[in-house]
């Protein structure tokens, strides 16, 4: 069954600063990165220049697989702004298969079927700048 | 044993919720001559300081403003805990002797002013901006929703929390809201973000409030009948690196550590003021803070534990954040001020818990499922 159309949901142009200027031009090429600290062996996010566990400089970028399950969410009814008119819509922290848990939308599926525990996928979409938001929908098989 | 032998000896919560004709200024200047005449005391006898980062100019701006010239001053910044921290500050550096009369003022127009300008947004903020959250709403109901996965807790329990504060509220004729409501009710208002209803948010108002941490030779001198600062604690919880934990907060830490340095036991606290930016955010309080066993949050709600004057631990007597006052969206002034009365027992008759003699104040600041700050305060109604 082909689900309703939905309001499409804004994509804001990231803010790439000094530091996490790598991040996003790596979404670009469609790639996620996490960091894994070569000293401490522990994955982080969001990105930065030295380990928040350990403190060491400069941990090496992890291209994530992308692939996780939805840790918590909510379904927005009520937003401002440039979102004002795209409720409902889901926002999630979605845990990946490498550990870390992120803050993003869950897209391409009614919101009234997400769930604690569903498995989903790493999608993009494009900015105006050709930078990349990251998303995650629901993995084949899902609904 | 560990008391600060430090008081708070005035305190004033600004009577009105929407206040179109004063600027944040005059509002800070109005609570600080509230907590200041309670007190007995005068401008002239302040000498230390603290205010949150949302006050015009901030310690110095205010100092200028208000005319005084304190020899302590302090800034801390953890949202709506901050004011709980100021107190905690107070008193240290009171027992420290860097001052003797330490005013704490807050103030802010979410209804009908300007917002607050703020400093630089946090690092993380510039991931989490991409996901549409708009409100802090949507952060609590992220907690809310994994609290009902991991232990079963329900959206009547939730409600529990938001009939006990209105409950309270009836008899409060300043609180914005204070009309009863029931489980039903809450259940019927609109959803915001799944799970959480409109009645399980927070009021928004303008206002303000300010309390007067003293020496205790200066309680004594003035004769008034005051809050012991028995123990204060405060911690933040974050990201972690990518390992948020949605259903644990800092009050995890701080409770204990407040309670310890205070020297009692949680079973002597006699009334609770429990930071209610949301109704999970009660639930999910007192598990941390020990009151429950972790996950049995909202039944502990449900079981009308809450209720003044005759429940296990009755909080919020003043109607909370939920109905009374949240001004500045900080509800923590207001939160340490009902303690307050309560040790002296000025509380609503009808809300008033017999003999109150040892109270627990708890600020979230920031916001649960990215930053926040937690802060934990032990009052007396003696030293001890």
């Amino acid at each position: 069954m082909t689900p309703a159309p939905r309001p499409a949901l804004p994509v804001p142009e990231p803010r790439p600063d000094e530091e996490t200027g790598p991040f996003w031009q790596a979404t670009r090429d469609g790639d996620f990165l996490l960091q894994r600290c070569a000293s401490c062996e522990r994955i982080s996010w969001p990105p930065r220049s030295f380990c928040p566990h350990c403190g060491a400089a400069e941990p090496a970028a992890l291209r994530a697989q992308g692939r996780g399950t939805v840790y918590s969410y909510t379904v927005v009814r009520k937003a401002s702004g440039a979102w004002r008119d795209a409720t409902p819509y889901v926002v999630a922290y979605v845990e990946l298969a490498e550990g870390p848990r992120v803050l993003a939308n869950i897209v391409d599926t009614d919101p009234e079927t997400v769930h604690i525990g569903m498995p989903v996928l790493l999608s993009f979409a494009e900015t105006a700048n050709g930078f990349a938001v990251y998303r995650f929908v629901p993995a084949p098989g899902q609904a | 044993m560990a008391a600060t032998g430090a008081v708070i000896v005035g305190a004033y919560e600004h009577p009105r919720r929407e206040i179109p004709d004063r600027s944040v200024a005059q509002l800070h200047a109005e609570v600080a001559a509230g907590a200041l005449a309670d007190a007995g005391l005068a401008l002239s006898d302040v000498d230390g300081y603290l205010c949150d980062s949302t006050a015009p100019g901030g310690a110095l701006g205010m100092a200028e403003y208000l005319g005084i010239r304190p020899r302590y001053l302090d800034s801390t910044e953890t949202g709506g805990s901050s004011y709980l921290a100021h107190v905690g500050h107070a008193a240290d550096a009171i027992a420290a002797g860097r001052c003797r009369v330490a005013l704490c003022t807050m103030a802010g127009r979410p209804r009908t002013g300007p917002r607050p300008v703020r400093g630089l947004p946090a690092p993380a903020a510039a991931f989490e901006e991409l996901a549409g959250i708009t409100a802090t709403v949507q952060n609590y109901a992220l907690v809310a929703m994994r609290h009902m996965a991991e232990f079963g807790t329900t959206a009547e329990q939730l409600a529990a929390v938001k009939v006990a504060a209105a409950a309270h509220a009836q008899h409060n004729e300043n609180a914005l809201l204070r009309q009863p409501v029931s489980i039903a009710d809450v259940l019927a208002s609109p959803m915001i973000s799944d799970p959480l209803h409109r009645l399980d948010c927070c009021v928004v108002t303008d206002g303000g409030g300010a309390v007067i941490v003293a020496a205790a030779d200066v309680a004594r001198s003035t004769g008034a009948r005051g809050a012991h600062v028995l123990g204060h604690a405060q911690a933040v919880s974050h990201s972690d690196g990518g390992r948020i934990d949605l259903t644990t907060t800092a009050a995890a830490r701080t409770g204990p550590a407040a309670v310890r340095a205070a020297g009692v036991s949680l079973d002597q606290i006699d009334y609770a003021s429990i930071y209610d930016s949301f109704t999970i955010t009660v639930v999910i309080t007192l598990e941390d803070l020990g009151f429950c066993a972790k996950g049995s949050g909202g039944p502990f709600a449900a079981s009308g534990a809450l209720l003044a004057p005759d429940g296990g631990l009755p909080i919020n007597t003043d109607g909370g954040g939920l109905c009374n006052n949240q001004p500045a969206s900080r509800g923590g002034m207001p939160r340490i001020i009902e303690a307050v009365r309560q040790l002296r027992g000025e509380a609503h008759p009808a809300v008033q818990v017999p003999g109150c003699a040892i109270a627990l104040v708890h600020g979230t600041g920031g916001r649960l499922a990215t930053r926040a700050g937690s802060a934990t305060l032990i009052f007396g109604r003696e030293p001890r």
